[in-house]
Formats: C-alpha cells, structure tokens, sequence
C-alpha cells in the first residue's frame, strides 16, 4: 500500500516552508534516513529524510513551491512490488502515520477553571503562648532546627560554616555537637552547587535545611532554588514534591553597600511552586521555620542579621509551630491599616506609638508569610480603617507594595477612603555612608507622615 | 531554552592516557540472553525515538525535541551495570534514558504529544519527565542542572546508608558549566556514590568539543579533585556495560565519584529545528555505517547463530510497541482544565 510524504514541521513555530529542493527523482529508490528533499523553515534550511522504505512513486509538490502548509501530501512512495499504476487507480494512500491525529485543539480558549485557594493550616497560636521564655531571635531559630533535627532524623542542616564555626551569625550554634557532622554540614563556598544538591537530596527523601550566609549570595543559586525546586513538582505531574528550607538573613544589612544588602522578598514572592516567610519576632522566627521544616515543598525562610539580637517571649512547647499563610495583627487600631514584614514591623510599632500620641491609632499587620499571602486580613482591617499604608525595605517597582495597592484595589476599592501610599527603600543600589544608607531606607517618621497623609491629617 | 548535549573532536576515540584516566578495555563475553536483551533495548529506543521524530514532523508534537538516535548504547549498557536501587538523573535528552530505566513507552510519549496519559500528565513534554517508581529523576532542561541534582541524589543514598549510586548523565556541552565542577568538588570531598556519565557525542548544540573545551579529554576533568575517570567506546554497548560495572564497584565500595567519558555520537540534529551545518553528511554517513551500536549487537548475535528471522521477529514486536505508544500518545485526551492549577504545591 502506498504511503504519503506529508510536508514536516520542523521547528516550534512553523506553519509552512518552502519546498525548496527534491534530492530524489521520481522512481528512485529510498531507505530509512535518506535525504529526500530540502525545505525552507521559518528558521533554517533542513533536510527531509525518509521513515520508511520503498520507491518515489510521485512527487506532488514541486520544488521551488512557496508557502507548502504542514502535513499537505508532498509525495507517494511506493512499497515493495507496487507500481504507479496503483497512484492512479484511485486508493487512498494511507497516511505515513497510524491515524489522523487532530492536532491538539490551541484556537479555542477551554473554559477556565478557577483557581484554587492554597490551604492553610488552622493553628490556636494563642494556646502556646501560656508558658514562653525570653529568647534572641537568633536562638529561636536554633531551637527550631534543633527540635525538628530530633524529631525527624531526614532532617539536616548543610551550608557555609553551619558546623565547626557554629554559623557565621550563630545560629546554627551547638548544633554539630548534638547532631554529629552526618547531619551538619559545612559546605565549600559553592551556593549554586550545593543549593542544587540539597535539591537533589530533596527529591532523594531527605529534608534538607540550607543555609545562604546571607540571602545575597543566593543569587548565585537562583536557577535551583526557581528551576529546580519550585517548578519540578508541577512538570512532573505531581510527583516530585521538594521538601527543603532555604534559610539566611535577607534585607538591609549595616554598612555593607549596595552586593551585601538587599532584600529579596518580592523576588521569591512572585515565584509559584515556593512558600516565602519574613518573620519579625523570635516566636514567629521559630514557629514558622518550624512550619517550613515539615512542610512537604520547597520554603524560603527570610531571616535579617539585625533582628538577630533581639528579644521576644517564646513558646517552650517543641510542638509549637506558626501556619504558614497566616498575617498577625500585632497592634489594633481603628484609624489607619499599616502592613509590614521582617525588621519593618518593629518600626511600624514605634511609628503607631507616636501617631497614637498625635490620636491616630493605627492596625499593624506583620504579614509573617510573603507567599501565599493572608489577603483576608489585610482586607478585612481596610474594611475597618479604610487607609492603608504599605512598608517594605526593598525596592518599590514591583514591590510588596505594588502588590499590596493592588489587591486592595481589587478586594475593597469601595471601602478606601485615601489611595494606597507605599512606603519603600529608596530605588537606588544600597549605599555604603552612614548617612546615605540611612535616607536609603524607611524610618519611623516616613511612616508617620505616610499614615498621616492617608487620614488627611499633618 | 534547551541548549546542548554533547559532541567532540572527529578524531576517532584515540586512546589517550594521562594521570588516572584511562581506557576502557574491549569488552566481550556477554551471553547471548544478554546481547538480545541489549539489542531490543536499543531498538527500541531507536524505533521509539524515529516515530517521535516522524511526529514532530506532523506537528503532534510541539517545542523543543531532542533525539537519542546513535547514543543508544550507553544508556543501555550503563543501565546493566547498576543494581535496582540506584538513581538516574540526566538533561533533556531524555528519552532513552526513560526507555532503559522501564518506563513505558506509552507514557512517554503521551508526554511528547502533551496528554493527560503522559508521565507528567502533559505538563513537563519532552524535557521534563520523571518516575519515582522507576528511579528516574529527570528529564532538566537546564543544561548541567542535573548535575548538582545527581549529587544530591548520590547524597541521599549515602545519608541512608543504601548500597547504591546515582547515574548522572551529562553531555560534553554541559561538562563546561561551572555548577559540574562545584558538584566533582562536593561529591569527593565526601565520597558521595555518584557516577558521571559523560555523553561525548562531540557536538554541544552546535559547536564541538574541540571549539568549546580547552582541553578535550572529559574523562580527565575530575584529576584536580581525585575523581578517577575512564574514555569509553560509547557504541559498544558492552564496553560501557563493563566501565559502568567497574564505576559501580568504586562508587559502591565507599570510594566516593567516578567519571566515564562515554565517546558517542547523535545521528539526527541537536533538536528537531537543527540543520546539521556544522558537520559534513560523510561524517554523520561514516558513524552510522561503521560504528552503529546496534549494528554491532546484530553481528554479534549472528556469530552467536541467532537467526535473521528471530532478529526480524524482535523488529516487529519492537514495531508493535512502538505503535501502540504512538496511537495512545494521540488518542489520549488533553489534561482537564483543572490540571492548570493542580501540582504547584504539596498539601501540607
């Protein structure tokens, strides 16, 4: 039975070629990888060979023919012991491949499904707070390595100078000790080698916990972290999951300049596949990197070297733990919503003190997750305040606060009283002079005058 | 975008001795159960490898497709040479990587033409497919990306202390990127059980080896960090049986990575949109006619007295599967709409 050459795409985009050239005469015998004919793509000049075996019956298309749409018949090829009498008698030649296959359906647009919320884990939080201890945020976090190390033997923790030297801020310190160098682990100075293999031993059922010295030098394991570990569990059907922490300090540094002090948050926000906390107090710092040790997927863990001293009160209960997706308000208040993550919370309380004194009393919401955000909270206290200042140390162009005005448009454009202000870093390279670096980023009285404005007030 | 696999010089697997590396030695002596099991495995990733491309050509299959064609042997002879236990992990030109591990043709190339019955329910194609069940861990399409990724799975088998390593594929292309040799560094400063299995099919995209790599010999890339490496015939299927068996025995007995530059060769483009104008048609013509892995297979088996007629049987079951997979691969529906929201995270 006959077979036909149907004309071939042969890149992503093409649609029709140029049939540019026959290397084989009508009665002409071919082989499998025969060169048959040359076709002009969108792209380049590239050779047809033949599939299957048999004689040029009759060529369809001459050469030289412009604009020769895909799958159009090109030729007829002959099998074993037929003749071209066989063309003539009318048989349809069976296609050159099972079945007529329709192409995927791409012109429709199929009816879109909504989104699903992602879940988020309800947790009485308040319970846990009955028997606390006073505690650095560097020391929390410790611990919650520490406990979930000894609750699950999957669990290390690998990085630079995480072991012997203790951590280059101390947070992994005492932690060789107890757990052995199986399970602590100093790396070379190696971030997109060992981001990459802490993927890998993910995906092997370990749960690895990696630390960046500072998130700054994640940059250079920015393809593992996004390619590797966030999307794989999609591109696999599901069946990849990732279970690994990235964990360091983020954000603005203390005189350091513009390569050591940064904040990566909305860059790791934007990203699906990756659940990104900033936790401001030492409870949160160790409830959520908790949270994110035992969370099946891959957890940005945004941490800030100068919160690292400072202290909160602190569960003591090891089955303590912080749902990731969860906003807290950390001040009531009726007159103006304040949304702030990582170090900038400390700095809206004192700024909600001083409008407090002027009687303005502000709602702060430390965000604590970046992805998924709690969008529910922050809507429901502009539906209360009907104001709405956002504060972020990081860039503003496409910042938290960018996003923020924008759900806030899209969930209670009716309610606001006053546009969205968005209080930011400047949006210039950090700068290494004191007093430079200080009017680079947010301060108290910025917020102020910021919540001020809102209320049409100062 | 999808870059590389491989490629070298057209001087012929020249033996070249420096430091550790050394050559594999010519292997022989499989039994005749084995060279058929290896001819059917390579034929079947040959037949399965020139439908895809046939319906590429038919516009069934979209984006980037990257055919094994000529490097069959590699893939499986190494799988001979490693225990059910391990892992294996390569780039985007993955299919016959699949293939050799069991997986099913059908859910692969279901995959290819984007449906739901694909090993990522079509949302991964060509370059990203993945089975736990079978070990395989991809199918990256980040050249090189595998590599830390096979290190890390290496890492694992060490941490649970399995007798194990993991096959990391790699192509000569790759072996330039920086993230290779942070991964040569880590896995023996901790004697992490992995196997570099360096495709050398000379050409990275477009370029060869000898126009991208000051220095030719991939085998010898790990001298700086103790990794002992081996040159291989990668058409000889029991030549890279034997290398692997001897890596695996190193990697296994605590002796931390090796390296195997398996010396191959892709007979079709770097992709489907690949003219092919940086090597000449004899070049292409000389390696089919007179290296061909399974070739070398059919005149052993026919020295061993199997007949053209059992060989010929073997095609056309090879055939059959082959076209079950094809006739699946397009009457396998689209993914549900839902499938666009489902697998971005794990239900905690």
């Amino acid at each position: 039975m006959s077979i036909q050459i149907l004309m071939p795409a042969l890149s992503p985009t093409m649609t029709e070629g140029k049939l540019a050239k026959w290397m084989k005469a009508e009665g002409d015998v071919v082989a499998p990888g025969d060169v048959i004919a040359e076709i002009e793509t969108d792209k380049a000049t590239m050779e047809v060979e033949a599939v299957d075996e048999g004689t040029l019956g009759r060529i369809l298309i001459a050469e030289g023919t412009e604009n020769v749409a895909v799958n159009t018949p090109i030729a007829i090829l002959l099998e074993d012991g037929e003749d071209a009498g066989a063309i003539d008698a009318g048989a349809a030649p069976a296609a050159a491949t099972p079945s007529e296959a329709p192409a995927p359906a791409a012109e429709a647009a199929p009816d879109r499904p909504a989104a699903p919320a992602v879940a988020v884990m309800d947790v009485d939080e308040e319970k846990f707070f009955a028997d606390t201890q006073t505690q650095t945020v560097r020391d929390a976090l410790r611990d919650a390595m520490a406990e979930e190390m000894r609750r699950d033997e999957m669990v290390y923790v690998m990085g630079e100078e995480v072991a012997e030297y203790q951590g280059a801020y101390k947070v992994t310190q005492g932690l060789l000790q107890e757990f052995g160098d199986s399970r602590v682990i100093d790396t070379p100075i190696t971030e997109h080698g060992f981001a990459g293999l802490g993927v890998g031993a993910a995906f092997g059922a370990l749960k690895p916990v990696v630390e960046f010295m500072t998130f700054n030098f994640a940059m250079q394991a920015m393809d593992h972290i996004i390619n590797s570990a966030a999307k794989t569990l999609y591109m696999s059907g599901g069946q990849m999951g990732c279970p690994i922490v990235f964990r360091g300090p983020n954000g603005a540094a203390s005189r350091v300049a513009a390569q050591h002090s940064q904040d990566y948050t909305s860059w790791y926000a934007h990203c699906p596949g990756l659940k990104v906390v900033a936790p401001w107090s030492a409870a949160d710092a160790k409830g959520l990197l908790k949270a994110a040790i035992r969370d099946p997927n891959p957890v940005i863990v945004l941490e800030n070297e100068v919160l690292y001293g400072q202290s909160f009160e602190v569960p003591t209960d090891p089955d303590f733990t912080v749902p990731i997706g969860k906003a807290k308000i950390v001040r009531a208040g009726a007159d103006v919503t304040i949304t702030a993550f990582s170090i900038m919370v400390g700095k809206a309380l004192e700024a909600a003190e001083a409008l407090a004194a002027e009687g303005i009393e502000a709602e702060v919401i430390d965000l604590r997750t970046i992805r998924p955000l709690d969008v529910a909270t922050i809507v429901e206290s502009v539906k209360k305040t009907n104001r709405i200042v956002s504060v972020e140390e990081g860039w503003p162009t496409c910042g938290m606060g960018s996003e923020i005005a924008a759900l806030v448009m899209e969930h209670a454009f009716d309610d606001l009283d006053a546009p969205v202000k968005r209080i930011a870093g400047e949006d210039v390279p950090m700068p290494y002079a004191a007093n430079l670096e200080k009017l680079a980023l947010p301060q108290v009285d910025t917020i102020v005058a910021a919540a001020k404005s809102v209320c049409y007030r100062g | 975008m999808a870059r590389s696999a491989s490629s070298a010089t057209t001087k012929r697997l020249a033996a070249r001795k420096a430091g550790r590396t050394t050559r594999a030695k010519k292997a022989s002596g499989a039994t005749k159960d084995e060279l058929l099991q290896f001819y059917r495995d390579m034929l079947l990733i040959r037949r399965f490898e020139e439908k895809a491309g046939q319906m590429y050509g038919m516009g069934l299959i979209g984006g980037f497709c990257h055919l094994y064609i000529g490097q069959e042997a590699v893939v499986v002879g190494m799988q001979a040479a490693i225990n059910e236990a391990s892992t294996v992990v390569t780039s985007y030109r993955d299919h016959g990587h699949m293939l050799a591990c069991g997986m099913e043709a059908r859910g692969v190339m279901a995959e290819l033409t984007g449906r739901i019955g694909g090993y990522s329910k079509g949302k991964g194609g060509s370059m990203h497919m993945f089975s736990r069940e079978k070990n395989f861990f991809g199918g990256h399409g980040i050249v090189a990306a595998q590599v830390p990724i096979g290190t890390g799975l290496a890492f694992s088998h060490k941490y649970k202390k399995e007798k194990a390593v993991c096959l990391t594929y790699l192509g000569d292309g790759a072996a330039n990127q920086g993230q290779v040799y942070e991964s040569f560094n880590m896995a023996a400063l901790w004697s992490l059980p992995c196997i570099y299995v360096i495709e050398n099919n000379k050409y990275a995209m477009g370029t060869s080896v000898n126009r991208g790599a000051a220095g030719t010999s991939l085998a010898q890339r790990g001298e700086a960090y103790g990794i002992p490496g081996m040159e291989v015939d990668g058409m000889d299927v029991l030549a890279v049986k034997a290398a692997g068996e001897k890596a695996f025995a190193h990697a296994t007995s605590g002796k931390g990575p090796y390296i195997l530059e398996m010396k191959t060769y892709r007979y079709r483009g770097h992709s489907m949109s690949d003219p092919a104008k940086y090597r000449t048609k004899d070049e292409v013509n000389r390696m089919r006619q007179e290296h061909d892995p399974i070739d070398n297979v059919r005149a052993r088996l026919a020295e061993a007295g199997v007949s053209d007629d059992d060989l010929k049987a073997m095609d056309r079951d090879v055939r059959a599967v082959v076209t079950e997979a094809a006739d699946f691969a397009q009457s396998s529906p689209e993914p549900d709409p839902v499938e666009l929201y489902t697998d971005i995270l794990v239900d905690a």
